[in-house]
């Protein structure tokens, strides 16, 4: 077994080569080039961080902005309900309040027009009632030769006019 | 016949020889020759640097290279935020190397290359370098615990809800269990290491000897013994990854216990 034969002869030799290859490994590629390395992984990670985190930023803001304009589009959609509502009612009263004015000067026409008729037929009664009251009294002082006098003519007459 | 079967000795592929004539090479009167060994280790430092130098392009949109390279720093980097948690983060230079090394000797070591005439060299199979590494996590260890805590430290030899009347027995149990660490650590990944390169080495043996019987029952053991080598060779590949794995996932569980207690 050459590994303890040997030992004695090869122990030095084998320390130290050990030594000085494992030694430079270690300080010019653990200490010196591992680091850079690592350092390069590190560099992405935190690029792929910021990016993604860049990214969610923006879409929030996106999410934001389209909130902000469906807030003011319902607003606006809302203004412009009212205003046709507003508009609408404006337009009724107004027609109504033009109707009416239309509706007092009817009646009152058709009151004067009923008033004129009334007039006219009560003219027309005691016209009639004079001449009937004034034939009848000629009748009678004709046919009977009674004077009746024009009072009571004018009685009787109503009263057979009347029923 | 006999002369060859002889020549296949399965332990030879651990031997360490001295390189480039460098056998003389030594310092303080320790002798360090380059040896295969060393070699290897170089390539897989090399090997390594090549890799994670492909991913040092620093895009943002990463390609399948750098893509590759940062999975693999990514892979340490969850295994310590996952088990010490946020103060993981300072330890994965030191756990990313100790992963790839182990990585890259385990797999290196698993190469063919013995059909282009190089043998190559699994250096994660000698506890001479193992412990090396076992040692250099558990001083880890050591020191951060004592850094952080003081002598606070030792309060992890008396886990939460110990009865007081075992007050006496638990500590020494944590203790040993402490101090076998290192042991274990080293003693696992060379154990596996060279358990599976024998055990490719002595089917191959099979297949040759098997071959070369030139008997029906000879050729029979071979190619069986070919199926099973070649089914292993797969398992073995996870091998490498899985100890080179646990040893990284051990060492951020014991930098856990220096760094949160528990």
């Amino acid at each position: 077994m050459p590994q303890i034969s040997q030992l004695a002869a090869t122990y030095a030799s084998q320390i130290f080569w050990l030594l000085v290859f494992f030694g430079f490994t270690f300080i010019v590629i653990g200490r010196g080039m591992v680091p850079k390395v690592m350092a390069t992984v590190e560099a992405r990670d935190n690029q792929i961080a910021g990016d993604l985190a860049a990214a969610e930023a923006a879409r929030k803001a996106a999410d934001a902005e389209e909130e902000a304009w469906r807030v003011q589009s319902n607003a606006q959609r809302a203004q412009a309900q009212a205003l046709i509502a507003k508009a609408k009612a404006d337009a009724a009263k107004a027609s109504e309040k033009s109707l009416a004015k239309a509706n007092a000067k009817l009646d009152l026409q058709i009151g004067e027009a009923e008033a004129r008729i009334a007039d006219a037929r009560a003219g027309a009664l005691t016209e009639i009632e004079t001449v009937a009251s004034a034939a009848a009294a000629d009748i009678a002082q004709r046919l009977a030769g009674l004077s009746v006098d024009a009072k009571a003519a004018k009685a009787a007459v109503k009263e057979a006019l009347n029923g | 016949m006999a002369a060859e079967q002889a020549k296949v000795d399965p332990m030879h592929q651990f031997t360490i020889e001295p390189l480039f004539g460098t056998d003389h090479w030594s310092i303080a009167g320790y002798s360090i020759p380059f040896t295969n060994s060393a070699l290897w280790m170089a390539i897989s430092t090399v090997v390594m640097l090549v890799f994670v130098l492909g991913g040092m392009k620093r895009q943002l949109v990463p390609g399948r290279w750098q893509m590759a390279v940062e999975s693999m720093t990514g892979f340490i980097d969850n295994l310590l935020a996952a088990n010490i948690g946020p103060a993981g983060k300072k330890y994965v230079p030191y756990v990313f190397s100790l992963f790839m090394f182990i990585l890259l000797a385990n797999m290196l070591g698993l190469l063919p290359l013995a059909l282009v005439g190089v043998h190559p060299f699994t250096f994660t199979s000698h506890f001479s370098a193992t412990a090396v590494l076992a040692v250099m996590t558990f001083s880890i260890v050591l020191i951060v615990g004592f850094w952080r805590h003081g002598f606070h430290f030792f309060s992890l030899f008396v886990p939460h809800g110990t009865p007081v009347w075992l007050l006496w027995l638990i500590p020494v149990i944590e203790l040993v269990s402490f101090l076998v660490r290192p042991f274990s650590l080293a003693l696992r990944l060379f154990v596996a290491m060279m358990a599976g390169h024998l055990l490719l080495e002595v089917l191959s043996s099979f297949v040759i000897s098997g071959f070369n019987s030139g008997s029906g029952v000879g050729g029979i053991v071979g190619v069986l013994s070919f199926v099973l080598m070649v089914s292993i060779c797969a398992l073995e590949i996870l091998v490498a990854g899985i100890q080179a794995y646990v040893f990284a996932l051990l060492t951020s569980l014991y930098i856990n216990d220096a760094e949160n207690l528990h």
